[in-house]
């Protein structure tokens, strides 16, 4: 199976192209923040390099979210556009889970953490089974230290990744002590490779139309607007005209 | 390359759009998803809500398009894509669909400034006889483009300030008329008469630019004060004297516009073209002059929509403007202002 698979939910910009367990090329860029600039052209660059055209390819996966909005809907947009548009098959990950892939010590804890700035984070709490990092807490987006006082790791190894994770490796080390590992500048770092091996061995979504990006926090404007309007919440905002 | 059948994407507001174009001057289909119900709990376009909207849209507005003009991507000669000015998260659903589906099936790419489009949609009215001036007038944009030449356009005069769209929804406001308010204090207009005499702002300067935000302070002074006094005020006076004051100003500097720039074809385009005021106060002006002819973009393509982004690929194509998969959002993109060429 011809795979592409990539993620833009941050700073970093991650692209690759698989055929089944055979990783053909990858790209990670991690300055500028120009995804909706670089991604098509990277993309391309690199299916140019292993020889295939985008109609050889049979599956996309992406890292959905959460994220920067912006970059998490640059990458969403781009995988269910190519998806709808060759007919072929979409996987979505979570964002968080995607660099959860990059800690493979069985049995231990993963903490990825994406910096929502004023002490908010974007955070979710894996364990790795079977070389797999499965959801123990679900990502959310929360208050850094509501979100430590509802973790207990009992005499686990938790692993912290991301660029944002040493953002917060005092609390962190006030909480686990010794029981905390900051993962290395490579580890850090989302990787599209291991995004689409995962992605190969998941089911694709079912309707490529309803597909969107996990931002797991409604917009302010929303959020003041349900709480002023309890229960009035309709099913559909948008309509057709013409 | 010319393109026989055109593909076109508009997402630069509130409106997903998807279209297909014959030869620049057919609409085989235009499909538009609108969120005005979603934007009116907030009394405005919430550019955060707008973006989420645009990318639950996008996939489904293509495929209407396409079943609905009966096209497959073989058909397809060309994708044009609006990818300014606009909301930058907005703009970037529209320019990365569009993107994404040039490159997987190998089609060229023409990027559209979205005002050229409202411009442009005057092509499924008519030929266009060049030079022509175009007056646009919607929620965020309100100038005066003169095009020398297919495909040339040149600002001789635009807002300092407010749109006038925006003066109108935040007069809304005030009257108790939900977002988007125009087309209401419109037809209130219509039911009354201009008797409070607001200012006619940069009537007397001589230049072709616009000020709508002294018209809004004295509209607001003067519903405040009445408020303080307990005075009742006659809210469709109050309409028709706001909506005199704008359409004066807009038809004011549009005829000395075309003193200046004698063109035998004014273009009226925009959502705020669709106001029944301005297009029969100009009617009427433009009626006076033999040498020139009034243009006014139909009711349903005033708003956006990606059929007049379509026309205006068309045009742009054969001036062989296009683009490669690089192609960014531009929010704040402009036409070039014509003094700046003199």
């Amino acid at each position: 199976m011809k795979v592409l698979s990539l993620d833009t939910s941050n700073r970093q910009l991650t692209v690759a192209i698989l055929d089944d367990g055979q990783i053909l090329a990858t790209e990670t860029t991690t300055v500028h923040q120009k995804h909706a600039e670089y991604l098509l052209p990277i993309i391309d660059e690199l299916m140019t390099k292993v020889d295939l055209t985008p109609s050889d390819l049979q599956r996309v996966v992406v890292a959905d979210g959460p994220g920067s909005y912006t970059g998490i809907r640059i990458a969403t947009a781009t995988a269910k556009t190519l998806a709808y548009t060759l007919g072929i098959e979409l996987v979505g990950v979570s964002s968080l889970q995607t660099l959860a892939l990059n800690i493979k010590q069985e049995g231990s804890l993963v903490m990825p953490i994406f910096d929502a700035r004023n002490n908010n984070v974007f955070s979710g709490l894996y364990e790795i089974k079977n070389g797999v990092p499965e959801n123990v807490l679900e990502d959310c987006h929360t208050d850094f230290d509501k979100w430590l006082d509802r973790i207990d790791i009992k005499d686990k190894t938790v692993y912290a990744v991301g660029t944002d994770a040493p953002h917060f490796e005092d609390a962190l080390k006030n909480k686990f002590g010794d029981k905390v590992i900051f993962s290395d500048s490579f580890d850090n770092l989302p990787q599209a490779a291991r995004l689409g091996l995962y992605g190969q061995t998941l089911s694709p979504v079912e309707y490529i139309h309803t597909f969107v990006p996990r931002y797991l926090r409604l917009t302010k404007a929303e959020a003041d607007w349900k709480q002023n309007h309890p229960g009035e919440e309709v099913t559909s905002y948008v309509e057709k005209v013409n | 390359m010319q393109p026989h059948i055109i593909m076109s994407f508009e997402s630069s507001c509130d409106e997903t759009s998807v279209a297909i174009i014959e030869d620049g001057e057919k609409i085989l289909s235009n499909v538009v998803a609108t969120q005005i119900n979603s934007h009116k709990r907030f009394g405005g376009v919430v550019p955060e809500v707008a973006s989420r909207h645009h990318i639950e849209q996008i996939t489904i507005c293509v495929e209407d398009a396409m079943k609905q003009a009966d096209v497959s991507y073989d058909d397809i000669d060309a994708i044009a894509v609006t990818y300014g000015p606009g909301l930058v998260g907005a703009l970037l659903i529209g320019v990365t669909a569009a993107k994404t589906i040039a490159w997987a099936h190998n089609i060229p790419l023409i990027p559209v400034n979205h005002i050229s489009g409202h411009i442009l949609a005057s092509r499924f009215v008519t030929k266009i006889n060049y030079p022509a001036l175009a007056l646009v007038v919607s929620g965020g944009h309100t100038e005066l483009v003169l095009m020398k030449e297919e495909g040339d356009f040149k600002i001789i005069g635009e807002t300092r300030d407010d749109a006038a769209g925006e003066a109108y929804d935040k007069v809304g406001r005030v009257l108790g008329i939900n977002y988007p308010a125009g087309p209401k204090v419109d037809a209130m207009a219509a039911e009354g008469k201009d008797t409070f005499n607001f200012p006619r702002a940069m009537e007397k300067e001589d230049n072709f630019d616009f000020s709508f935000s002294g018209l809004k302070s004295a509209f607001l002074n003067t519903t405040h004060h009445a408020d303080q006094i307990h005075e009742e005020l006659d809210k469709n006076d109050l309409a028709a004297s706001f909506q005199s004051a704008v359409v004066d100003v807009l038809v004011d500097k549009t005829t000395r516009a075309l003193q200046e720039y004698p063109v035998s074809q004014l273009i009226l385009a925009g959502g705020v073209a669709a106001n029944k005021g301005l297009r029969s106060a100009l009617e009427e002006k433009i009626d006076k002059i033999d040498t020139t002819e009034l243009i006014k973009v139909p009711n349903k393509l005033c708003g956006d929509n990606a059929a007049m982004i379509g026309a205006a690929g068309y045009v742009m194509a054969k001036k062989n403007v296009f683009a490669g998969v690089d192609l960014n959002a531009d929010p704040s993109l402009e036409f070039d202002l014509l003094e700046d060429e003199e």
